[in-house]
C-alpha cells in the first residue's frame, strides 16, 4: 500500500466546462479539508459532493469556487481515499487549485499513477494489467517528448547552469573530504558556501516568480486575430469563444480596443486577442487601438490573419502579411458565402507554407477546419519550443519549490555552523531535484566532476 | 597427468588482501579451507602505496573489523604512523589512515593464516578450474594437482595476464616482478566469462639516505594515535613521519619532453586506468596550468630504507624517471631503488556477479578484489571477506549475506559493482554513499557487530563488550535528554569560553549540546557524570545528539529505499514477456538480473517508468499465483 497522497488534473487540459483535480491517498481528505472553506470535509459522508471555496492557506486568499466530491476507501477508483475538486473550465482555475494542493502535502502524480494504484490495490483485474503498462509507457513518452522540447529551451539552459554551479560547489566540498591533503584549492569555507547557495537560491526564486506569471500556464497561447476592418475578426473570436463578448457591427472600426478572450481549442489553451483593424487612421481613439494591436502582434505566439473573400487583396493586406512574415500564422479567408473577389492563387503564393482555411463565419462553416489547423500547429511542435511548457509546468514548479526548500535547509544548516559535509547533503538534494526537471538523474556526474575539476593524487 | 590432491570445503586462489580475508572468514565459519598462492613470501603484500585507510577506506577497515575480518587488527600491530583525517569536518567523513610497515604486515598476516586451524596454506599456480554442468568443483595447478571443493574463490589481483610497462619495455609479470598468471585467464574466457583490461601504476622507490629532508615539510602522525580495530588495546606511539615536497616547472618540462616515451602515451591502445590515481604524465598533461603537484615521501617500514614517492606514478623509461625524481626538491641526489611502472591486467566485468560475489553462470565460483575491477587494498579485503562469508554460507546451506547501501560502505561498493559495473578501476569515495551520515567510522560496530556475531566471526567476549558499550551509549543519551541545565555561573562561564551565547533560561542538556560550539567534553565539565565512560561512547553520544535531525532525515530516506529493496524479483522472471519495457531497460535487466526492484532502479538505462512496469508485472504474477 502506498503511503503518500497524489494529485493531478484528471480532465483533459482546458476542454469542457469544468476541470477536475483528483487527490488520492490516505491523506486525501485531510489535505482537501485543509484548503476547503465550506463543510468540514473530514466529517461528511462518503460519496457526497459539497460546494465551497478553495483558500490558499499561505495568503488566506480565495482561489476558486468549487464543488468537492469526497469518497472514502475502498469503494473508489484507486481503493484509496479520493477527493475530486470540480473547478471552472480552463487552465487557470485547476492549475491554481493543484498548486495549492501540492503546497499542502500532496505530491504530483506520475504519468498513469492513479491507474497504477488502482491496479496495485486490486481494483483492476489481471486482463487489464497490460493495458495499464501501455498507458504508463504512452503517457511517459508524451511527457518525455515535452521534456525534450524543453531541452532546447531557456528553462533547461538555466537549470543546467544552476546545476553546474551546485555541482562545482559539491565537488569542492567532496575533494576536501576525499583528498584532505590536496592543497591545490582553497578549503571551501562556510562563507564561500553561503555565497554559492544564496546565488542559486536567488536564481531559483526568480525563476519561480517568472513561472508564476508563466503566460502559457496561466493564460494559454497568445493568439492575435488581425486583418483589415470588417473582415470578420470579432465574428471569428466569437465563433471560437462561442460567446458574444466583442461587439460586432457592420461599421468599420467598431472594435476600438484590444479584446481578450480565453478559449480552448481541441485541448490547446488560447488567449485570443481581437485587435482593432490595423490601418492608417485619424480617429484618435482608434489610433490608440491600432498601436496596441501592433504591440499585441509582437507578443503573440500565433496569429489568425483574416481576409475577406468578397474583396480584392489590398495593399494593406499585403503590408500586414509582411508584418507577420516571420511569425506563426493561419490565413482565414472569411465570407465565402459572398461572391469571390479575392485572388486565391495570389494569397497562396504570399502565404507560402502557412495554412489557409476558408470560412463563412456567418453560416458557422469552416470552424472545424480552423480548429484542426490550430491544434495541428500546436501539437506538431512547430511553435516556439520555449512556450511549449504548459503540460509539465506544474511538475517543474513543484520540483523548483522542492529544490528551493532543500537549498533553504542547507542555508539554515550553514547558519547553525554545521560542518560542510552535512550542509552538502541538502545541496546535493537541490541538485537532484533540478536534475529531475530536465530528466538528468545520473548519479555519476559528481564523480566525473570531481576528476575533471581537480588533479587528484593521494 | 593430474593427481587427486585432496578435498576441501572452500579453495581460495590467491593470498593478497582479498584472499586472506576470504580464507580466514571461511575457515572461522567452520569451512575446511585451502589457500593457494604463487609466493608464500608475498602474502598480503602491498605492491603500491604503504598506507591503509583514509576517507571511506578507513571506514571500510572498521567495517571489516566489525565483521570479524583481519585487516584492522594486523595494521594496528604494524603501523609506523597513524592519523585521523578530516578532524575539522563533520563526524561522517572523519577517517583513520595508517602508514604501514610493509614487511611486518606480510609477516603478521602470514603468521595469522598459519595458525588458523581450518586453513591449509600452500604455494602453487592454478591453471584451470574443474567445472561440471555449470558448477565449479575444484582447481588444477600447474603441478597437475587436482584439489576438490564445494566453493572456489578467485582473488587473483592484477596477476591475470599481467603485463608490466615502462617506456618501451614490456613483459608478462604480476606486480613487483612476480610471475603472471596466463593460463587461468585463457581458461576463464573459454567458460564464457567476459574479461576486460584495466591498468594501474606505481611510482619509483628511493633510498632514504639519499633524500635531503631539510627541503621538505614534515608530516607527523597524531600525538595520540587511535586504532582501527575495536579489540585493539595497545597503541604504537613510536611513529615515523612522512614528508611533503613538490614537483616544479623542470619536472613538468622533463615529462613534456619525454611524453612520447611513456608506455601510456606511446599511442598504443591500453587498458583503462583510474582517474583518481593518475600518473604524473596524466597530471601534467590534463592540468597543464598547475605549476606544481604534491609529492609525499612515505617510508615503507621500520627495517628498510626504501621510501615510496607518492605522486610520481609513471610508466616513463627508467632513464627519464631518474631525471624526473632528481628535479624534485629534496630528491636532487636521490637513488632510485625500484623504478615505477604501469601494469595491465585482466579483470572480470562485475555485472556477471550476484551480490554475493558468486558468478551467475558458474555456481560455486566466487571472485573478489582487484579481479572484480576495483583497486585498493581495503576494497579488496572487504570483498574477500564477503566472498568468504558467502562461500561458507552456501556450502552450509544457509542464506546469503548481502549488505545494503545503508548498512556499510562494503554494501555500497558491491552494489555499485554488480549493478552498474565500472568503466575504470573502482575506488570507494565518500561521495558514492548516499547515506554517509549513517556510515560513519565511529558506528561501524553498531552497524555490523550483531551480524558478525551471528555469522560466528565475533567472539563472545567481544560481543559482550559491544553490547555493554551500546547500552552505555543509549543510557547516556537518555540521561542527557532528561537532565536540565540551569544558567549557573559555571555554565555561563563555560559558554563564554566556548564563545557561545549565554543561557537565558534552563535547557535540557541534549538541547545545549546541539549548539554548534558545544562538545560533549564542554558539557561534561559542568555536569555530574560517570567518568568511566570510554571516549568512543562519548563520541557516539555527542554525534547522536548533535546531528539527530540529519540522522533522522537520512533514516527516512533509507526506509523508502528499503521498501523497494524488499520487493523481490522472482528468480526466473522472463523480461521478454513484459510488454512496455523500453528495449534498453530490457537488455540491461536481462544482463544484471537484479534481485529486487530497488536494485533494478539503480541500473543505468532503467527509467522510472520501466520500474513501474516491472512492479506491476511482479504484482500481477503474485495475483496469478494466489488465484491458482
Amino acid at each position: 500500500m502506498e503511503t503518500d497522497t497524489i494529485a493531478a488534473i484528471s480532465t483533459p487540459l482546458g476542454e469542457g466546462a469544468i476541470s477536475i483535480v483528483r487527490l488520492s491517498g490516505p491523506d486525501a481528505i485531510n489535505i482537501a479539508a485543509r484548503i476547503f472553506n465550506g463543510k468540514q470535509l473530514t466529517d461528511v459522508a462518503t460519496h457526497t459532493i459539497h460546494y465551497g471555496k478553495i483558500i490558499d492557506p499561505e495568503t488566506g486568499d480565495v482561489a476558486e469556487e468549487v464543488m468537492a466530491s469526497v469518497m472514502h476507501a475502498p469503494k473508489t477508483f484507486t481503493r484509496e481515499n479520493i477527493v475530486e475538486i470540480n473547478c471552472h473550465g480552463g487552465l487557470t482555475a485547476v492549475n491554481r487549485v493543484l498548486d495549492i494542493l501540492l503546497s499542502n502535502g500532496a505530491r504530483l502524480a506520475e504519468p498513469g499513477e492513479f491507474t497504477k494504484r488502482a491496479f496495485l490495490n486490486g481494483r483492476i483485474d489481471l486482463s487489464q494489467a497490460e493495458a495499464v503498462m501501455d498507458l504508463i509507457r504512452a503517457k511517459t513518452d508524451k511527457a518525455m517528448s515535452v521534456a525534450l522540447n524543453q531541452m532546447e529551451g531557456r528553462l533547461s539552459t538555466l537549470i543546467r547552469k544552476y546545476r553546474q554551479q551546485l555541482l562545482e560547489t559539491v565537488a569542492h566540498v567532496e575533494v576536501n573530504i576525499d583528498y584532505p591533503e590536496y592543497d591545490d584549492v582553497e578549503e571551501m569555507s562556510h562563507k564561500m558556501m553561503q555565497q554559492k547557495t544564496a546565488e542559486v537560491h536567488d536564481d531559483i526564486e526568480e525563476l519561480l516568480s517568472v513561472a508564476k506569471q508563466g503566460k502559457i500556464l496561466r493564460e494559454g497561447l497568445a493568439t492575435a486575430i488581425i486583418g483589415r476592418p470588417n473582415v470578420g475578426k470579432s465574428s471569428l473570436l466569437n465563433a471560437l469563444a462561442q460567446e458574444n463578448k466583442a461587439i460586432v457591427t457592420e461599421i468599420p472600426g467598431t472594435t476600438r480596443d484590444v479584446i481578450e478572450e480565453y478559449v480552448n481549442v481541441r485541448g490547446v489553451p488560447l488567449k485570443l486577442v481581437d485587435t482593432a483593424g490595423i490601418r492608417e487612421t485619424e480617429d484618435i481613439v482608434e489610433k490608440i487601438g491600432v498601436d496596441r494591436s501592433r504591440q499585441a502582434l509582437k507578443q503573440s505566439d500565433l496569429i489568425l490573419f483574416v481576409l475577406n473573400y468578397n474583396e480584392a487583396l489590398s495593399p494593406e493586406d499585403i503590408q500586414l502579411l509582411e508584418l507577420i512574415g516571420d511569425l506563426d500564422y493561419v490565413v482565414i479567408i472569411n465570407k465565402t458565402d459572398l461572391p469571390q473577389k479575392l485572388d486565391l492563387d495570389h494569397v497562396k503564393e504570399l502565404a507560402g507554407s502557412h495554412r489557409i482555411v476558408e470560412t463563412s463565419l456567418i453560416d458557422a462553416k469552416g470552424i472545424d477546419q480552423l480548429e484542426e489547423a490550430i491544434a495541428d500547429i500546436f501539437f506538431s511542435g512547430r511553435l516556439d519550443a520555449g512556450d511549449m511548457t504548459y503540460v509539465s509546468n506544474m511538475r517543474h514548479i513543484q520540483l523548483l519549490k522542492k529544490a528551493k526548500g532543500a537549498l533553504e535547509d542547507a542555508m539554515a544548516s550553514l547558519e547553525m555552523g554545521m560542518p560542510l559535509d552535512i550542509v552538502q547533503i541538502d545541496v546535493t538534494r537541490t541538485w537532484e531535484y533540478l536534475g529531475e526537471i530536465i530528466g538528468d538523474t545520473a548519479s555519476d556526474s559528481l564523480i566525473d566532476q570531481l576528476f575533471s575539476q581537480f588533479c587528484l593524487g593521494k | 597427468m593430474v593427481y587427486d590432491a585432496g578435498r576441501y570445503d572452500v579453495i581460495v586462489i590467491g593470498a593478497g588482501h582479498a584472499g586472506v580475508e576470504a580464507g580466514l572468514a571461511a575457515a572461522k565459519m567452520g569451512a575446511k579451507t585451502l589457500m593457494l598462492t604463487l609466493n608464500l613470501d608475498m602474502i598480503a603484500f602491498m605492491p603500491c602505496n604503504p598506507s591503509l585507510g583514509g576517507p571511506a577506506k578507513g571506514i571500510v577497515i572498521r567495517e571489516i573489523d566489525a565483521l570479524g575480518g583481519a585487516m584492522a587488527k594486523v595494521i594496528d600491530k604494524t603501523y609506523i604512523q597513524m592519523r585521523m583525517l578530516n578532524t575539522r569536518k563533520g563526524p561522517a567523513v572523519q577517517a583513520l589512515r595508517a602508514q604501514a610497515d610493509k614487511p611486518e604486515y606480510i609477516k603478521e598476516m602470514k603468521h595469522l593464516l598459519e595458525r588458523e586451524e581450518n586453513i591449509t596454506l600452500r604455494q602453487g599456480m592454478v591453471n584451470e578450474l574443474i567445472i561440471e554442468d555449470g558448477i565449479c568443483k575444484g582447481v588444477i595447478t600447474e603441478t597437475h594437482a587436482a584439489y576438490y571443493a564445494d566453493a572456489v574463490i578467485m582473488t587473483t589481483g592484477t596477476f591475470m595476464r599481467g603485463k608490466v610497462l615502462m617506456g618501451d619495455l614490456e613483459y608478462e609479470s604480476g606486480p613487483n616482478n612476480q610471475r603472471a598468471s596466463i593460463k587461468l585467464s585463457e581458461y576463464l574466457e573459454q567458460t564464457g566469462l567476459e574479461l576486460t583490461r584495466f591498468k594501474t601504476g606505481t611510482p619509483p622507490r628511493v633510498n632514504s639516505h639519499t633524500i635531503d629532508y631539510s627541503k621538505t615539510e614534515i608530516q607527523p602522525g597524531d600525538d595520540k594515535p587511535q586504532a582501527f580495530s575495536y579489540e585493539t588495546t595497545d597503541y604504537i606511539t613510536d611513529q615515523i613521519p612522512c614528508w611533503l615536497t613538490y614537483t616544479n616547472e623542470f619536472t613538468h618540462q622533463i615529462i613534456n619532453d619525454n611524453l612520447t616515451l611513456s608506455s601510456m602515451y606511446s599511442g598504443m591502445k591500453r587498458g583503462t586506468g583510474p582517474r583518481y590515481c593518475p600518473s604524473i604524465e596524466d597530471k601534467v598533461v590534463r592540468f597543464n596550468d598547475k605549476p606544481r603537484h604534491q609529492i609525499f615521501l612515505e617510508p615503507e617500514g621500520r627495517q628498510t630504507e626504501e621510501v615510496y614517492v607518492q605522486g610520481l606514478s609513471t610508466s616513463l623509461p627508467e632513464s627519464v624517471q631518474h631525471d624526473l625524481v632528481r628535479s624534485v626538491p629534496g630528491l636532487e641526489h636521490a637513488e632510485i631503488m625500484r623504478a615505477g611502472y604501469a601494469i595491465e591486467y585482466d579483470s572480470v566485468i562485475p555485472t556477471q556477479l550476484w551480490p554475493t560475489l558468486e558468478l551467475k553462470h558458474i555456481a560455486g565460483l566466487f571472485t573478489a578484489g582487484q579481479i572484480n575491477g576495483t583497486s585498493g587494498y581495503e576494497e579488496a579485503a572487504a570483498q574477500g571477506l564477503m566472498a568468504g562469508i558467502n562461500a561458507a554460507r552456501k556450502i552450509q546451506g544457509k542464506d546469503p549475506v548481502i549488505l545494503d547501501r545503508s548498512q556499510a560502505y562494503i554494501g555500497v561498493m558491491i552494489d555499485d559493482l554488480v549493478t552498474k559495473g565500472t568503466q575504470e578501476p573502482y575506488r570507494l569515495l565518500t561521495s558514492r554513499a548516499e547515506y554517509r551520515l549513517l556510515l560513519r567510522h565511529d558506528n561501524a560496530d553498531v552497524r555490523l557487530t550483531d551480524l558478525g556475531h551471528e555469522l560466528g566471526l565475533i567472539s563472545e567476549e567481544r560481543y559482550t563488550d559491544f553490547l555493554d558499550k551500546r547500552k552505555q551509549v543509549e543510557a547516556e543519551i537518555k540521561r542527557l535528554r532528561k537532565l536540565i541545565i540551569k544558567p549557573t555561573e559555571a555554565v555561563q562561564d563555560m559558554l563564554k569560553v566556548a564563545k557561545a551565547t549565554p543561557l537565558k533560561e534552563a535547557v535540557k542538556a541534549s538541547d545545549l549540546l546541539k549548539r554548534p560550539e558545544m562538545t560533549y567534553d564542554l558539557l561534561d565539565s559542568v555536569i555530574e557524570s560517570d567518568d568511566s565512560l570510554p571516549d568512543h561512547v562519548k563520541e557516539q553520544v555527542e554525534i547522536h545528539i548533535k546531528y539527530e535531525g540529519y540522522i533522522k532525515k537520512a533514516n527516512e530516506q533509507v526506509e523508502r529505499m528499503l521498501k523497494m529493496e524488499d520487493k523481490k524479483i522472482p528468480e526466473h522472471i522472463d523480461y521478454d514477456a513484459i510488454t512496455g519495457l523500453a528495449s534498453e531497460a530490457r537488455e540491461k535487466l536481462k544482463k544484471v538480473q537484479p534481485l529486487s526492484v530497488g536494485q533494478a532502479s539503480r541500473i543505468s538505462g532503467v527509467n522510472p517508468s520501466d520500474v513501474s512496469i516491472l512492479l506491476i508485472y511482479i504484482e500481477q504474477g503474485k495475483m496469478a499465483y494466489t488465484a491458482q
